[in-house]
């Protein structure tokens, strides 16, 4: 596997915990009960920090493969190692409880106002409602709603909603963020100003970052590395290095480094498709 | 390029790069008397109708001398009803209270059943086609068993009500239980949360809409349900509700009085079926799709 801990890497693991990831997927197969082979034989490590694009076309396992790493199901055969949390004497690690999922829609409540959203992870924990409500304020804040913690999720756009969703995710500050093609079913302007946003979050914040999705652009435009999935069965095809530096911003969309860049993700990703 | 010089990262992110001007648009309707102008039509509407069919009942009544033991004109009907106001007010308060108190345990019965069907997979498939018999068999046909099993004559009128009330509530309520967003589920999932948490935070406000809606239905029901039982109670002679005076009056052939009693009864289910509407509207006016207006 290639590495992508370059210079300009903002979240290298600190000290001796470099050579070990966050998350090691070994050998992983996921068969669903019809016989559908989502994945097969997928190894893939996460190192803390990183933030890694899962591209591909439908039905490549990318979502599988997140709900694997959730722990929301268990894979068919192979495991997912945390190499970093204790483990028990069967070997097996004890994953994070505390990882934020964001998922295609921003599943909020209807019921319960953005702030109350937020603050629902900590709530089930067992944080006190006062507490949970003024680190709930502050990640509204932090992802632009400030002023809006008192909004039911009917009265947001589309694009505020699904700050909402991030800021829930984030709430706990986790050390791992999946997205699963978080921001599909927005506009384009709407997308490119939340994809500096999440950018800016995962720079200050430095939390490992899984992003799904089947956009080439967004991909590039995000990732320090792209792992690009063909389907059928759902398995690794490539592990691109995105090396250009951040901060990236409107420039670097338009600079020729990321015009290559999407190139060869894209002839990728058309292997992939063929495969 | 322009953009060159400014770096997105100097700026926090969006106080205005929120997609804000995308939030939708809610009407602010102008009022008159409290009520918005888009709803004066359906209460105009209705009320004119009324009155127009009530000034042609009156019309035809005079017109035809129909005598009032056969029809009485609405004119008298009123009259009746203010002359016997002492007898038939009681008569409204004693149906008022089953109908009341068999709501409340419709409610709470059937509520609580929701919750632990919803719980336990095995007392659902067991118990569920039993409530479900319980609403198809008639309470005519059951409520003089009960009457004679039970003894006390307001707590079997409260029974019968109760049967008719609660099964609309029971259902309404496990479809609601179970009509969370399968990703909330998974987010509740992977934050470790427990099924207590789950129902708190999730079901029970989730199952809002549906119990609310069960709830506007079992009102009118436990009131039916509260007349039928009184009426087959009736004839034992011991209850004096409203379908106790339906019949007193039909047996007299004061037929005045009970058209008087029949409108007391109508005006009764509107009224609950009216309050029942605007606890609904007052609980899911912020959040639910049902209870808002949208500027397109």
């Amino acid at each position: 596997m290639t590495t992508s801990a370059g210079a300009h890497s903002p979240a290298l693991p600190v000290g001796g915990e470099a050579a070990r990831p966050l998350i090691s997927i070994k050998q992983i197969t996921k068969q669903f009960a019809n016989g559908t082979l989502a994945v097969r034989n997928v190894n893939l490590d996460l190192r803390q920090g990183e933030f890694v694009s899962l591209l591909g076309p439908s039905g490549c396992g990318k979502s599988t493969l997140l709900r694997l790493i959730s722990g929301l199901s268990q894979p068919s055969a192979g495991v997912i190692d945390w190499p970093l949390n204790p483990h028990d004497t069967e070997g097996h690690a004890e994953r994070d409880r505390d990882l934020g999922f964001v998922f295609q829609d921003p599943t909020l409540m209807p019921w319960s106002r953005a702030i109350g959203n937020v603050a629902m992870p900590l709530i089930l924990k067992g944080m006190k409602k006062s507490e949970a409500h003024e680190r709930s304020a502050e990640m509204l804040a932090l992802v632009g709603l400030k002023g809006f913690e008192n909004s039911f999720p009917r009265e947001l756009s589309g694009g505020m909603k699904m700050r909402v969703s991030i800021a829930r995710a984030l709430v706990t500050r986790p050390r791992i963020l999946l997205m699963d093609e978080p921001f599909a079913a927005l506009d384009e302007i709407t997308r490119h100003r939340l994809n500096d946003d999440l950018l800016e979050l995962w720079w200050k914040n430095r939390f490992t970052a899984v992003f799904v999705t089947h956009s080439v652009f967004e991909s590039v435009y995000l990732s320090q590395r792209i792992v690009v999935m063909a389907a059928r069965p759902g398995r690794i095809m490539a592990d691109l290095d995105v090396s250009a530096p951040y901060p990236r911003s409107e420039t670097f969309r338009t600079s020729p480094i990321y015009a290559d860049l999407c190139r060869l993700a894209s002839d990728k990703l058309k292997e992939a498709i063929q495969a | 390029m322009s953009d060159a010089a400014i770096d997105p990262r100097s700026i926090t992110p969006a106080h205005d790069g929120t997609d804000a001007e995308a939030m939708p648009v809610f009407a602010v309707e102008r009022r008159i008397l409290g009520v918005p102008v888009s709803v004066w039509p359906n209460i105009l509407a209705p009320l004119a109708m009324g009155v127009l069919f009530l000034a042609g009942w009156e019309f035809m009544v005079r017109y035809k001398d129909i005598p009032p033991y056969v029809l009485p004109g609405p004119i008298l009907v009123a009259k009746t009803l203010v002359a016997d106001w002492d007898t038939l007010s009681t008569s409204l308060w004693i149906t008022l209270r089953i109908t009341f108190a068999a709501l409340i345990a419709a409610v709470s019965i059937g509520v609580a059943l929701a919750i632990i069907f919803t719980q336990s997979k095995w007392l659902d498939k067991s118990l569920l086609p039993y409530a479900i018999i319980l609403q198809v068999t008639p309470v005519v046909s059951i409520a003089p068993l009960i009457i004679i099993w039970v003894g006390d004559i307001n707590l079997s009128l409260l029974i019968c009500a109760w049967i008719v009330a609660f099964f609309p509530i029971l259902s309404s309520t496990i479809i609601g239980l179970n009509s969370v967003d399968h990703n909330l589920l998974n987010l509740f999932q992977i934050y470790g949360a427990s099924r207590w948490q789950g129902l708190r935070y999730l079901r029970l406000p989730a199952a809002m809409p549906f119990f609310l809606s069960g709830l506007r239905i079992a009102g009118g029901l436990a009131l039916i349900g509260a007349v039928v039982a009184e009426y087959v109670a009736g004839s034992g002679g011991s209850a004096s509700g409203l379908a106790y005076r339906i019949l007193e009056a039909s047996y007299q052939l004061k037929i005045p009085r009970m058209f008087a009693a029949l409108v007391m009864i109508s005006l009764t289910g509107i009224a609950i079926f009216l309050v029942t509407s605007f606890v609904s509207h007052l609980a899911l006016r912020r959040w639910h799709e049902s209870a808002l207006k949208r500027e397109n």
